[in-house]
């Protein structure tokens, strides 16, 4: 809860001594308000002001960071609903490597995880983390697994190994790596203390709210808040309801016991269930989705899920503003033109491809508004078609002069026609689901 | 301060909604579905009812797209030009609990069925599976018009879904709705106020109100699902919140708008990065359908075998929880 500048000034030394740089302590407290200046500004701080005030400014939900070389920062989430702002953190996929597996399989696994470089709308898709299971029994793999993964691969690592030398010995090699330690068992001074050590953050694994609720209060009373939950379910409906429940006890009723990121371990029989549950979680409300195996297209369909549920509401996605083939055009296919607000842009494209017919479809820069509402901001006239025809120089690169604009800015057809000589100006349907019939009916070539 | 579960209570309630009809409800189907009544969002047992599951249909084409893809046209090879037969086959083998007759070759541009052909095929393939029935138009208002008012008449008594209307085109086809005892798909642009004007249209002229079923226009998996997603969310929170005109169960349809996507059939060959093509078309299905369950769809249209096999699955596994803890 956010405190007011008169209750921040009761735990103030009232001393005005201005070394925090403002005259008086009435002054810096409602600096600190307002969240324009931070308490470590005072040097006379007293322990019990950091500790209220640090608790008052933590956000409901932790944001934790998993790996050093490509780290990865979940959590710190505030609404239920992505409507109602936006999700901030994407999930984070982790692919779980075993080191029962054998040194080979699992070096193999690791490299063509690495090999997965899918792309859409301009941003690059990729699984996050490892999880390492250490199921073979022999200390040994335990690190030599490590050591390969930290050889192959700047992606952060979740350790799961309940031997306690090994896992001492594990933690040593990944200092600075920020790793995640998995917990079977309830947390321990010792968990804690070893966390501590190596710069880890710890996944409690609980089956009940209220043994949940007794391990992270017991890891704040040690002042470590670096944690993932894991709350272990019976069933899919059960783990389901739960998160709800977590991310509504944390949002709604700030209550800190439940304040972290949320972990899923997938269960099921396959990659069909897997991807099923995954989507599911994905969607409510889990921070980690543990994939106890993949291929590129299980892989593929998840990462794209997972961008769609973290696109930013408030921004729409744009794609580039260029020339996107449509099929497999040559230089005499036509032209189509649009905007680059992405969803305008998949369906154009889904329908001129659909049509049968190939096209270059122009994607002019709208800053990510849809045809109508650009047009009415001026970001979509017949000269700003025209200019961007030109400094893409498309003249060169086709020899079509149709050019196809959507039929809800048939007005601009004169003012593009006065501005690109040479050129045929089309004005095409409303509705892209028209563009079949359309096509059919308008010769553009 | 100590745990309690954070329970909302709804004043609301997802209107319950009855396609097909037996013998006793005038119908020849062996079986009726009854989808919505939720008085919770999806799947919250531990806050309030859900007396129906949500319920899988499969479909079936008058005309195969063209764009049908490759993985599906060789899960259907022996039945696909058979839609009767292709019909029995998703019922039989795959557990489909209701049936889309899809006639999208009624539309001028993509084959110009007559009205006739379209009423013998619904026909046909009430012949040959006793689950309930949807007959899925397309855009085309003139053609739908004229297609939907023939079906409805020759199938009265089913209480088909007719599946669509939308706010430039739903008089006569709910006339006809009206008229006949069918219940009736109200289809909106991804857009929570145009749905709801739909609905008030439908009031307006005395539609049965546990005869609607929404549907918010789907979007497939990177192809604008994110919109459908949240459009739905809101949907549903207004309906539990108490708007009686937007409190229908959501139809959503996976199935056709995955076919129609390049992942749903582009060669690995093409495309190394993407993975197998077969086990792609699945996948891209099975993340959209479980995200619209999450979003609070009641009656899913879908064309995967697999995917349909997973999606009933896992709603079973999710009815079988208890109340959260």
């Amino acid at each position: 809860m956010a405190l007011s500048g008169l209750e921040i000034f009761k735990l103030l030394p009232k001393t005005n001594c201005g070394d925090c740089g403002v005259p008086t302590c009435m002054a810096f407290a409602m600096k600190l308000a307002q969240k324009k200046a931070e308490l470590g500004e005072c040097p006379h701080a007293s322990d019990e002001a950091r500790k209220v005030l640090g608790a008052a400014s933590e956000p409901p939900i932790r944001l934790v960071q998993i790996g050093g070389a490509q780290p990865l920062a979940v959590g710190n989430e505030t609404v239920m609903f992505r409507h109602e702002k936006t999700f901030f953190h994407p999930a984070g996929i982790a692919v779980e490597l075993r080191t029962s597996a054998g040194e080979e399989a699992l070096a193999r696994k690791v490299q063509d995880v690495e090999g997965v470089q899918l792309e859409r709308v301009g941003e690059k898709l990729r699984p996050d983390l490892f999880f390492l299971t250490h199921d073979s029994g022999n200390p040994e793999d335990c690190l030599r697994a490590l050591r390969t993964v930290k050889r192959l691969s700047g992606k952060g690592i979740i350790l799961d190994c309940s031997e306690e030398k090994t896992l001492e010995q594990a933690s040593e090699l990944l200092k600075g790596d920020r790793p995640a330690i998995f917990l079977r068992q309830g947390v321990t001074d010792a968990d804690i203390a070893l966390a501590k050590t190596c710069g880890a953050s710890l996944i409690v694994t609980a089956r009940t709210f209220q043994d949940l609720e007794k391990q992270t209060e017991k890891a704040r009373a040690l002042d470590f808040k670096d944690l993932i939950l894991n709350l272990d379910s019976a069933d899919l409906g059960t783990q389901w309801q739960r998160n709800t429940i977590l991310r509504r006890s944390a949002l709604k009723n700030n209550f800190k016991p439940f304040g972290y990121p949320l972990l899923a371990l997938l269960r099921g029989d396959g990659p069909h269930d897997w991807l099923a549950c995954a989507s599911l979680l994905l969607c409510k409300y889990a921070s980690i989705i543990v994939l106890p195996d993949y291929d590129r297209a299980l892989l593929y369909a998840l990462l794209t899920l997972r961008q769609n549920i973290y696109t930013d509401t408030q921004k729409p996605i744009q794609v580039d503003a260029k020339v996107y083939p449509v099929g497999e055009p040559t230089a005499n296919s036509p032209v189509f033109v649009t905007t680059n607000f992405s969803l305008t842009y998949f369906i154009v494209s889904g329908e001129i491809e659909n049509s049968g017919i190939s096209a270059h479809l122009l994607v002019v820069d709208t800053e990510g508004q849809s045809v109508l509402t650009s047009w009415a901001a001026g970001k979509f006239g017949g000269q700003k078609i025209a200019k961007f025809v030109k400094d893409i120089k498309l003249e060169e690169e086709v020899k079509t002069r149709k050019i196809v604009i959507p039929g809800f800015v048939a007005q601009i057809s004169g003012d593009l026609e006065e501005n690109l000589p040479g050129w045929e100006v089309i004005v095409g349907p409303q509705e892209a689901s028209d563009i079949q019939s359309f096509v059919k009916n308008v010769s553009l070539v | 301060m100590s745990f309690e579960i954070p329970k909302e209570k709804n004043p609301g309630k997802v209107a319950e909604v009855t396609i097909g009809a037996t013998p006793e409800q005038g119908g020849t189907r062996s079986y009726s579905v009854t989808i919505g009544g939720s008085t919770a969002l999806p799947f919250h047992f531990f806050e309030g009812e859900h007396p129906h599951p949500p319920a899988v249909a499969m479909e079936v084409f008058d005309k195969v797209p063209a764009k049908y893809p490759r993985p599906l046209r060789d899960e259907f090879q022996d039945v696909i030009d058979q839609p009767w037969e292709m019909a029995r086959k998703c019922v039989s083998q795959y557990g489909a609990e209701l049936i889309s007759v899809r006639l999208e070759g009624t539309h001028p541009e993509k084959g110009n069925r007559s009205a006739e052909e379209a009423v013998e095929l619904v026909k046909e393939v009430l012949r040959s599976v006793t689950v309930p029935i949807i007959v899925t138009g397309h855009s085309h208002f003139a053609k739908m018009n004229e297609v939907m008012k023939k079906v409805c008449e020759a199938t009265a008594g089913e209480n088909c879904l007719i599946n669509y209307v939308e706010k430039d085109n739903y008089k006569t086809i709910a006339a006809a709705s009206i008229v006949y005892k069918h219940t009736l798909v109200a289809q909106s642009p991804i857009d929570v106020n145009l749905a709801k004007q739909l609905n008030i249209l439908l009031k307006d002229m005395n539609f049965p109100q546990e005869k609607i079923v929404m549907d918010p226009f789907t979007g497939a998996l990177g192809y604008g699902l994110e919109y459908t997603y949240s459009i739905m969310e809101r949907i549903r929170i207004d309906a539990l919140s108490g708007d009686s005109m937007l409190s229908f169960p959501m139809l959503v349809s996976p199935g056709y708008e995955c076919s129609r996507v390049k992942e749903a059939r582009a060669p690995e060959k093409d495309y190394p990065q993407w993975g197998n093509e077969h086990a792609r078309s699945a996948y891209w299905e099975i993340a959209t359908a479980m995200s619209l369950l999450a979003a609070g769809a009641e009656l899913l249209i879908m064309h995967h075998p697999q995917a349909v096999e997973v999606v009933k699955k896992k709603i079973r596994q999710m009815r079988a929880a208890g109340g959260g803890d």
